[in-house]
C-alpha cells in the first residue's frame, strides 16, 4: 500500500490464482460488514499484466462507502475479496496504435496500458494526452511525463503553456491512421473529451469512453 | 461464502428499495456511456421493430408521438452499483409498438439497436405487459442527450445497460443472441434483485 497523493490510495494485491488481465480492464473489490451487508465497488487495474501483484489506484471520496474504507481502514495483510478481470471493450491488445486521453484519476488502465507497452518494447504504440488541474493531483505524473505524454493543467501553469483545458489543437499531432481512441474521467471530461475527438473528424466508431463519478458540473 | 471484511461496518441504514450491492445516488445520474455522445436531431430520428414480426414498422418522431402515452414512475438501477429513486419517464409502451408489428409465434427474444450501433439482448417477456418503454421526457422536459436523447428503451426491473440509449431498432429473434456488453462478459437478462451483474452470475 501506498498513499502516493492526498486522498487516494495505491494498493497492490497478491491475487490466489489470478487469470491475466488486460490493459484496461477492472477488478470489483467488494466488503462485507459482520451482519452480512455487502458493499462493492469497481476499480481500474493499474499494473501491467506482467506484474504478478494487482494494483488498484484508488480515489477516495468523503461519501464513499468502499473508497474511504480502501483509503483508512485497510492494512497490508488484510485479505479482500476481489472478483476479476472484467471489462471486454475498454482494453488495449498491445499491438495496435491508441490514442490514450485522460482527465485526473481517468488516467489509471492507461498506466496499465503505458507499462505493458514498456514491457513489449512498443511505447511508440501509444500517444497520451492527459488533463488535470494540478501536477500535485495527478496520479502516476512521473510515469506519465516518462513516458512522453501530453500534460495540460487546467488550475496552473505549466512551461510555457497557461491554465487551460485540453483543445484540438493539443490533440490533432496525436491523431494517426489506425489508431484506436480511449478516453477515461469523470463522466464531464470524458463528455468534452469524445465531443472534441468527433468535432476533429475523429471517426466516433474508434472511440471507445469510460466515464466515472457523478455526472455533475465540469470540475 | 467469504466471511465479513475485517473492520467495515457498512452503512447501517438500508432503504428496502435498494437491491442488493446499490446505493442510493440521490438526485444525481450518472452517465455511462461506452461511446461518444451522437447528436440525433429529433426530425432525423425514427424507430423500427422488425425481424419476427408479421408488420415490420417504422415510427418517425411525429409518428410516434401521436401513439398512445404512457409514463413510467420508480426507480432504476444502474450494474456499476447506483440506483436511483422515484424517477418519471414518458414516451410509448413497447407493448404498443409490438401489437401494430405483431410478433410471430417464434419470436422469444428482442435485440435492441441503437443508432450509435450499440446493441443489447432481452428476452421478450421482459419487455411486455407493461414492463419497457421507448421514452422521450425525463421529469417533463426532453430526455437529455447524454442519457439517450431524443429517445431511448426504458427496462427498468433490469440493470441500466439493457435501456439502450438512442434506440432506433427492435429486432424480434427467435433464439437468443449476445448484444454489445453480453459479448464483453456481462449477464444476458441482468436483474438487480438477482445481482445478475456478470455472465455466470
Amino acid at each position: 500500500m501506498r498513499r502516493p497523493l492526498r486522498r487516494s490510495v495505491e494498493l497492490r494485491l497478491d491475487v490466489a490464482d489470478r487469470i491475466d488481465h488486460m490493459p484496461g480492464q477492472h477488478y470489483v473489490v467488494r466488503l462485507t460488514a459482520e451482519d452480512g451487508y455487502t458493499a462493492q465497488r469497481s476499480y481500474s487495474v493499474a499494473s501491467a499484466p506482467g506484474d504478478p501483484l494487482v494494483e488498484l489506484f484508488v480515489e477516495r471520496l468523503d461519501d464513499g462507502e468502499v473508497s474511504t474504507y480502501l483509503a483508512d481502514v485497510v492494512e497490508p495483510g488484510d485479505e479482500l475479496e476481489v472478483r476479476g478481470p472484467i471489462g471486454g471493450w475498454f482494453v488495449w491488445d498491445g499491438e495496435t496504435p491508441a490514442l490514450l486521453v485522460a482527465g485526473g484519476f481517468g488516467v489509471v488502465p492507461f498506466i496499465a496500458m503505458i507499462r505493458h507497452a514498456r514491457d513489449l518494447g512498443r511505447l511508440d504504440l501509444l500517444r497520451v494526452a492527459v488533463s488535470s488541474r494540478t501536477l500535485a493531483e495527478l496520479p502516476y505524473a512521473e510515469e506519465l511525463v516518462d513516458a512522453g505524454a501530453l500534460v495540460v493543467l487546467t488550475r496552473e501553469a505549466r512551461g510555457i503553456r497557461t491554465a487551460g483545458r485540453l483543445t484540438a489543437p493539443d490533440l490533432v499531432p496525436l491523431w494517426e491512421p489506425g489508431q484506436t481512441a480511449y478516453v477515461c474521467g469523470s463522466s464531464s471530461f470524458a463528455e468534452a473529451a469524445s465531443q472534441l475527438l468527433v468535432g476533429m473528424g475523429y471517426p466516433a466508431a474508434d472511440v471507445r469512453v469510460e466515464r466515472f463519478g457523478p455526472s455533475g458540473t465540469p470540475a | 461464502m467469504p466471511g465479513p471484511t475485517r473492520g467495515f461496518l457498512g452503512r447501517r441504514q438500508r432503504d428496502p428499495r435498494l437491491p442488493p450491492g446499490q446505493y442510493d445516488v440521490g438526485s444525481d445520474w450518472p452517465v455511462l456511456t461506452a461511446e461518444p455522445t451522437p447528436r440525433i436531431a429529433p426530425e432525423t430520428w425514427s424507430i423500427t421493430v422488425d425481424g419476427r414480426v408479421e408488420s415490420p414498422t417504422t415510427w418517425t418522431w411525429d409518428e410516434a408521438h401521436r401513439l398512445p402515452p404512457s409514463e413510467y414512475r420508480g426507480d432504476i438501477h444502474c450494474v456499476t452499483t447506483w440506483s436511483k429513486f422515484d424517477t418519471s419517464f414518458a414516451g410509448v409502451s413497447v407493448d404498443t409498438l409490438l401489437e401494430a408489428a405483431r410478433p410471430t409465434a417464434d419470436a422469444h427474444f428482442v435485440m435492441a439497436t441503437s443508432k450509435t450501433g450499440y446493441t443489447t439482448n432481452l428476452p421478450l417477456e421482459h419487455v411486455t405487459g407493461g414492463q419497457a418503454w421507448v421514452v422521450w421526457e425525463f421529469d417533463g422536459k426532453p430526455l437529455p442527450i447524454e442519457h439517450g436523447g431524443p429517445v431511448r428503451l426504458l427496462v427498468p426491473h433490469l440493470y441500466f445497460w439493457k435501456s439502450a440509449k438512442w434506440i432506433s431498432k427492435l429486432t424480434l429473434l427467435a433464439r437468443d443472441q449476445q448484444g454489445f456488453w453480453e459479448q464483453n462478459g456481462y449477464h444476458d437478462l441482468g436483474d438487480p434483485w438477482r445481482q445478475q451483474r456478470y455472465q455466470g452470475d
